[in-house]
Parts: structure tokens; C-alpha cells; sequence
């Protein structure tokens, strides 16, 4: 039998010593039959992100996936070591860059635990809603994007118009459609302008509505249900020995939800149901996720209505600036604000973990401190990581195309994965 | 705030292995020595009071005091007691750093260890693949995460996008993939020779 | 002081060929507003910038009104590279590759402060610039740039290609790698990527 031989140059100058540029090729055979091994990526319209994959394929019927990261490693980590807690929280935008305000949040938490800084009762309110309303929007993306991959364009347009109704609430607050910054240490940058809380009640009304219209296209959809049911499919043991987290591993049918296990911001007060799956497809991945954003619409709303006014900056002026008219006038103001923004916060000697439930998954900040301003050693936790880690057993004897289906539904993100 | 019983509990257990149990923040810390800790990592997640199943991340921590050792940090989860441990194991930096791999234990782990060799340069011992996962794998610079790395690298700008623009064949594939093709005999040489003796690729 | 004589053409019909007439500006102004009017964008997205860039291909703000709704992922069929994030040096020898596989005419539009400069990120990864690495043609500022901003380097993009003259050949020239396998000399690459204030320590604390 022949041997097909695929030759491919791999780089722009990888040369030999005679100036030949180096081919590897890339057929196998293997026993009777032939493998293939094929690059998908790194850039690539359906791998949600700089995410490489070489897939050793036997005819369509993939033998082995091995993803390849760091595309988009920034150096965030290290950078972390050279800026001051509140300097960090625009780098946390950018890792998970489909739900920063959810970000924000958790460095800001993770802060606080490090420092014993309990929050206003109003900021905790306006936190959650953040959370909700990041947790909407990734789901949004991911959702429409999945849609796309699968060939279905139009629930993109409509998933999107919704976002853009999310990014105007977001611009309103923070002046930022995507790259919020949302919190500081101890509070938030600022507190929410006059009408926002109808302009979120009003999206509150109306997404449930579009929701059921993009479930219609989906959930009962042959095509859909053909290419997602019984494909990729996890159990709860393995999901739990492969750290998995978020829909991912509820919807194998593990109940951990962080909000519920270990609550943070008053969660323990809201009326919520966690959506835990069963089979651990993808087809119950969708249904997890659509069923988390009916429910994050469910707490905005319990949310709105708690908002009571208050002040939404802790009252510490070691950790909150005061404000600009009297650090000009008070001395003591003056010192204050002066030690701030030349040095920065300074944290206790200790270290402090903390999770939080981000769309994709568990999302830990880890810092470590000296006793400076600067954190030692800030370390994310990036539930897409974990979850990518497993698409090699994910993808164990599927099709070619039902590898693009198994990445959309992990739900990916490489700014956080590669950070 | 106070320690879990995890602490004690893994004292009587282990006795001297476990140097000091701390708390910080509200979080319980046990250290642990590195050659017990594989060990101590199998009991927390098999014994029936401890169950810490879930495996929440592997890192590693460099101090900016030069003397302290490098730590190798452990946050376990245990889903059904909803209980938290930290265990920590501590490397003094004179020796080679070196640690058990638990991807036995927790299949999580298995790109967690790659990223901590990738950053730090702890070598996990009987990690299935252990190389680089964030930078290529012909990285000459270093080890990033180290205190003595500086922020902007150590080569100089042009020398870094010429090393990433010449990256040879290995920086792109791994030595496993490479050895997937089985017409071998169309390597360059010298990679052949590399690759039947298990080696990393060296930088262009 | 002598001046340096213009050497004498090789023949008539190069030099006819080298000045522009008006054949050749009508020509040129036929196919420089088809071209400008059909960009088709090979969106090499990496991190936050490709969601901007998303978010101005969906409804609100439509990019199918500038012709640019059919975007090519595959490099062989698209004439403008839009960069939107941030180039780590990992991605470096991609992007190279992604624009010596895109045929001429092609145009690369640099979005957001990362693909310009490096952005906030000057650290060991990032590299400080796409065009130490590709030419760039317009540069879109900002982190992320507002859907409208993105939008606007296109209107320039436009501006630009409708300037363009048939008869200037340099222009469809493919700027290759030098000889030190590099796009940029070294010295000028350094220059570029020096930083700018103070990016590594950014308060006076240690």
C-alpha cells in the first residue's frame, strides 16, 4: 500500500544547513490503516481564541487531540508583582475578557480577604448585580458563538444586540463598554448614575423573552440535538478528578456551585436554583448555561429591589481615597491621599485564596503577601484552563467536526487560560 | 479564626512530615516535607474523614527575600465535607527542585505541574509529559516567574522576535508529536538522534 | 554640489508606464474604489480587541455597510489584517506567516494600544508592536477601541487605498523578512520597544 506523504514547513525560517527549509511530514501509518496529523489553529475562526490543536486523525475519527496554549501568554502574573493591588484590577479585565466586571470582583474580594476589609452593604448588592450581569454576557457570547460554529448565524445578531444592551449599563457605570475596572479595594470606582436602575430593570423585563426565542431556534432543534447530544460526554468522577468547574462540571451532574458551597457577597440570601445536568454532553452543557442566565436575570431583579442608598466605599481612608475636595483642603486628607497614590495599599504578611463563581467556572485569585503594597506571588485560577486540559479525553473516538463542537461547549477563554 | 481539623488530624497522622500548620486569612496551611508529601496527598484524598477530592490548583511561590525557600503550593477541595486545605511544600533553592507529580491522584493536575515547571522550574518526578505549556519549548530565556527573571525578559527586544520568528519545528510540535510521524527517516539527523533518546529540542 | 542626474529611462514604454496619466488615474480611481468599497477582513483576533471587533460586525454598528461583512478567515482570500489584541511572541512567526500568505493588494490595520505598542503589557512575552514584525498600515488607539473608533480606522484605511496610484509599483512590493530573519533592522526594533516612562514599577514603592 502507499504511503501519502504531507509535507508542511512549519516556520518562516526554519532552515537546514544547506538552506532548505525543514519539511516535517506529517503521515503516519499505523499497522493497515493511516493516521493524519493535523494543525487546527492558531488562528482560527472556531477555536474561540488563539488556541492551537493537533489532531492525530484516523480517516475522520480523531485518535488523539493535543491542545497547544500560550498564544496569548501577556505575562499578567508577573506583571501583578509590580503593581499595587488597585493597579491590578485593569489587568483583570483583560484575562477573561468576555466577563470582566465578574473579574473585578473577585480580585477585589481577594483583596479584601487579605486585608480584613468588610464591604458596605451597598456595594455588596451592586457587586452581585456585576456578577449576574457578567455572567449574562459570557453566556451571551459563548451561546452565540457555539451557534456559529454549528453553522447557525442569525442567534449571533440577536445574542449580540443584547450584549450591546449590557455594554450601554456598563458604559453608563464605568464609563468602559468592556474593560470595566470596575472595583477598588474596599468599594467601587463609582457608584451607579441616576436611571440606571431602570435602564437595568427594563433589560430585566425583556431578556427572558429574547432567551425563550433563541431557545426555540435550539433547544428542540434536530440539528442541534444531533451534534450536541451524546457528544463529549464526561462522568461526574472524572469531571471532579479533572478539577473541572462551572457548567462543565455541573452538568455532569456534580451540584458544586461556589455560590452555594462557600458563599460570598450574601449570596446565601438570594432565591436561586443552580441547574445541575446529567449526562454530561454538550447538549446538557447548553441547557446548564441557558438555564444560569434565566436565573442570573432572577437575582439581578432580587438584587434591584434590595438596593437600598448608602455609601458604597468601605469608611477607611487608609484604603479609600478621599475625596479630591478635601485632599486639597484637610492635611490629614492630604496624607492620605498622598501615601495612596505613591505607594499604594498597603496588605498585612499573609496569603488569602479566593473563589468565585465566574461564568466558566471557579475563579480563584491567589495572593501572597509581604507586608508591601505589591503582592509577592498573584496567581489566577483559571477555570478554562482546567476545563481545556480536558478536551483530550473529551474528544477520545469522536468525528473531526464534533471536535469543534466539544471546544465550543467547554467555553473557552485564552486570556485567561494563557494569561 | 481557626485551623481545620485537617491540621491536627494530619499531624497524629504524619507526625514530623508535617512541619508546621498555620492559618492565614482564614485559610488552613499545612507544610508538608517533600518526601512524604505524595504520600500525605494519597491519605487527604482517600481517607474517609478527609475525602479532598477535588483538586483546585498546583502553583508555586517565590519570595523576594532571597533566603526563603521556594514553596510548591497545594489548594485541595473536599466537595461533600465543603472543606478547604492548603498544603504547602517547601524547597530550599540551593538543591534542585524537585517534587512527586500527583496526576496519579488528580488528572487536574497534569497541566497545573506543566505550568509550575514552565514558570518556575519545578520538576514534577513522574509527570506523564512534563514541558513547557505557556512559552514555546525551546524557550532559552529562563524560567519567567522566578524573582531573579526581570519583567522585560532578558535578551533584548530584537533578540527575542528573532528568536520567535526562526523558531525551528520543535518549538511547534512536541517531541510526542514529531514521533507520531512514522517516516522517521525524513527528520534532520541530529533531531532524529534527539528524539530516539528522549530529548528536549534545543533553540535554532 | 552637484546634483544627481536622473539616470536616462531603458526604453519609451517604461517610461510611459512609470507616469501616471489620466488613463491611469481614471483607472486608478475605478479600481481603488472597488477595492475600497469590497475590503474583505482577515480578523486575526487574539484577546479583548476581537470582541470589539465582534461587537462592530453584529447589528449595531454593522460593518456589512462597508462591504467588510465577509470576513475571510482563510489569509488567501482577505485584503485587510486586522490584528485586534494583543501579540505575545509565541503568535509572532502566525502572523507573519498569516500575511505572507495573503496575496497583494493587502493592507493591515493595527487595533487597539497592544497590537500598536505592546500596550500595558511590556513584559517578556508581548511583542511591542505588530509592525516590528508586518507592515502596518492605520494604527486604531485605544483599549479596546470603541466600536465607532474601529470603524473610523477603516473610514482612514479607505482614505488611504483611494490615494493610492496604479503606477506606483512599490506599493503591491512584498516587504519581506531581512536577512537577519527579521522584518525590522535590530537596531530600530529596540528603539521602538524602549519603554516609555515608567512601565515597570509605576509608583515609587518598591
Amino acid at each position: 500500500m502507499s504511503t501519502r506523504t504531507v509535507e508542511a514547513t512549519l516556520s518562516t525560517t526554519g532552515v537546514d544547513a544547506e538552506g532548505n527549509p525543514i519539511g516535517i511530514p506529517l503521515t503516519v501509518r499505523s499497522g493497515d490503516e493511516e493516521h493524519m496529523l493535523i494543525n487546527l489553529g492558531p488562528q482560527h475562526p472556531a477555536t474561540h481564541g488563539v488556541l492551537r490543536l493537533v489532531i492525530e486523525l484516523e480517516g475522520e475519527t480523531v485518535v488523539r487531540v493535543i491542545p497547544h496554549i500560550g498564544y496569548l501568554h501577556s505575562g499578567f502574573e508577573k506583571l501583578g508583582e509590580y503593581r499595587h493591588y488597585n493597579q491590578i484590577v485593569p489587568l483583570t479585565d483583560r484575562t477573561d475578557y468576555l466577563s470582566p466586571m465578574a473579574n473585578n470582583v473577585a480580585l477585589a474580594l481577594a483583596a479584601e480577604k487579605l486585608m480584613g476589609i468588610e464591604i458596605t452593604e451597598r456595594c455588596r448588592v451592586l457587586r452581585v448585580i456585576a456578577c449576574e450581569m457578567s455572567r449574562i454576557i459570557s453566556h451571551l457570547v459563548w451561546l452565540g458563538t457555539t451557534g456559529i460554529d454549528m453553522g447557525a448565524y442569525t442567534p449571533f445578531l440577536w445574542l449580540f444586540q443584547q450584549r450591546e444592551l449590557i455594554y450601554d449599563l456598563q458604559e453608563a457605570w464605568t464609563g468602559a463598554r468592556l474593560t470595566t475596572s470596575l472595583t477598588r479595594v474596599g468599594g467601587l470606582m463609582a457608584d451607579i448614575p441616576d436611571g440606571w436602575e431602570d435602564g437595568l430593570r427594563e433589560f430585566c423585563r425583556a431578556f427572558p423573552k429574547v432567551l425563550r426565542e433563541v431557545d426555540t431556534m435550539f433547544t428542540r432543534n434536530g440539528i442541534w440535538i444531533g451534534r450536541n447530544q451524546g457528544v463529549g460526554t464526561i462522568s461526574a468522577e472524572e469531571a471532579i478528578n479533572y478539577s473541572l468547574s462551572g457548567p462543565m462540571l455541573r452538568a455532569s451532574g456534580v451540584d458544586y456551585d461556589v455560590r452555594k458551597d462557600r458563599p460570598y457577597l450574601g449570596y446565601e440570601t438570594y432565591d436561586f436554583d443552580v441547574p445541575v445536568g446529567e449526562h454530561g454532553d454538550n447538549y446538557d452543557r447548553y441547557l446548564v448555561r441557558m438555564e444560569e442566565m434565566f436565573q442570573s436575570n432572577r437575582i439581578m431583579e432580587q438584587a434591584l429591589a434590595r438596593l437600598k442608598p448608602g455609601p458604597i466605599n468601605v469608611d477607611n481612608p487608609r484604603v479609600i481615597l478621599p475625596p479630591k475636595s478635601r485632599a486639597m483642603s484637610d492635611m490629614e486628607a492630604m496624607i492620605f491621599h498622598f501615601k495612596q497614590v505613591m505607594e499604594g495599599v498597603r496588605a498585612p504578611v499573609g496569603e488569602a485564596y479566593m473563589g468565585i463563581e465566574n461564568p466558566k467556572g471557579e475563579l480563584g485569585y491567589y495572593f501572597v503577601s509581604d507586608g508591601t503594597a505589591k503582592p509577592v506571588r498573584w496567581r489566577i485560577r483559571p477555570p478554562s484552563f482546567l476545563n481545556l486540559a480536558s478536551l483530550p479525553r473529551l474528544c477520545e473516538g469522536v468525528l473531526l467536526s464534533d471536535v469543534i463542537a466539544i471546544n465550543a461547549s467547554v467555553d473557552i477563554v485564552m486570556g485567561e487560560i494563557d494569561r | 479564626m481557626t485551623i481545620s481539623p485537617s491540621g491536627p488530624a494530619l499531624q497524629s497522622r504524619f507526625g514530623a512530615a508535617v512541619t508546621r500548620v498555620v492559618e492565614s486569612c482564614g485559610d488552613t496551611i499545612a507544610y508538608v516535607s517533600r518526601d512524604r508529601a505524595h504520600e500525605i496527598l494519597a491519605w487527604l484524598r482517600d481517607d474517609p474523614g478527609q475525602h479532598f477530592n477535588y483538586l483546585t490548583d498546583v502553583t508555586a511561590v517565590e519570595y523576594r527575600d532571597a533566603e526563603r525557600p521556594l514553596e510548591v503550593v497545594y489548594q485541595l477541595r473536599s466537595l461533600d465535607r465543603k472543606a478547604d486545605l492548603r498544603v504547602k511544600i517547601e524547597l530550599a533553592k540551593r538543591e534542585p527542585l524537585e517534587v512527586d507529580s500527583v496526576c496519579d491522584l488528580w488528572k487536574g493536575a497534569n497541566w497545573l505541574e506543566r505550568e509550575a515547571f514552565d514558570m518556575f522550574g519545578v520538576r514534577f518526578r513522574g509527570h506523564p509529559d512534563l514541558r513547557r505549556i505557556l512559552m514555546w519549548e525551546t524557550y532559552a530565556e529562563g524560567y519567567p516567574l522566578r524573582k531573579d527573571f526581570p519583567l522585560r525578559g532578558h535578551f533584548s527586544r530584537a533578540e527575542q522576535t528573532r528568536q520567535a520568528l526562526a523558531a525551528n519545528p520543535e518549538a511547534h510540535y512536541s517531541l510526542e508529536e514529531l514521533s507520531i510521524a512514522e517516516t522517521f527517516h525524513e527528520l534532520p539527523a541530529e533531531m532524529r538522534e534527539r528524539l530516539a533518546k528522549g530529548e528536549r529540542g534545543k533553540v535554532g | 554640489m552637484g546634483l544627481t542626474p536622473v539616470p536616462a529611462p531603458e526604453s519609451r514604454a517604461e517610461l510611459d508606464a512609470a507616469s501616471p496619466n489620466w488613463v491611469t488615474t481614471k483607472l486608478s480611481a475605478l479600481i481603488n474604489w472597488s477595492r475600497t468599497r469590497s475590503l474583505w477582513p482577515m480578523p486575526f483576533g487574539t484577546a479583548c480587541c476581537a470582541i470589539e471587533f465582534m461587537a462592530t460586525a453584529a447589528s449595531r454598528f454593522d460593518l456589512a455597510r462597508f462591504g467588510m461583512e465577509r470576513q475571510s478567515f482563510s489569509p488567501r482570500q482577505a485584503d485587510v489584517l486586522i490584528c485586534a489584541g494583543r501579540l505575545p511572541f509565541k503568535l509572532a512567526p502566525v502572523i507573519r506567516r498569516v500575511w505572507d500568505q495573503m496575496p497583494q493588494p493587502k493592507w493591515a490595520i493595527s487595533m487597539g494600544a497592544c497590537a500598536s505598542s505592546g500596550g500595558i503589557f511590556d513584559t517578556y512575552t508581548m511583542v511591542q508592536g505588530i509592525d516590528t514584525i508586518i507592515p502596518v498600515d492605520v494604527y486604531v488607539p485605544g483599549c479596546p477601541p470603541r466600536p465607532e473608533g474601529l470603524l473610523y480606522g477603516i473610514l482612514l484605511l479607505q482614505k488611504k487605498i483611494s490615494g493610492e496610484s496604479l503606477t506606483d509599483t512599490a506599493l503591491r512590493e512584498e516587504q519581506v523578512l531581512g536577512p537577519h530573519g527579521l522584518f525590522l533592522p535590530p537596531s530600530r526594533i529596540d528603539e521602538v520597544s524602549e519603554p516609555f516612562g515608567n512601565s515597570v514599577h509605576q509608583t515609587r514603592s518598591a
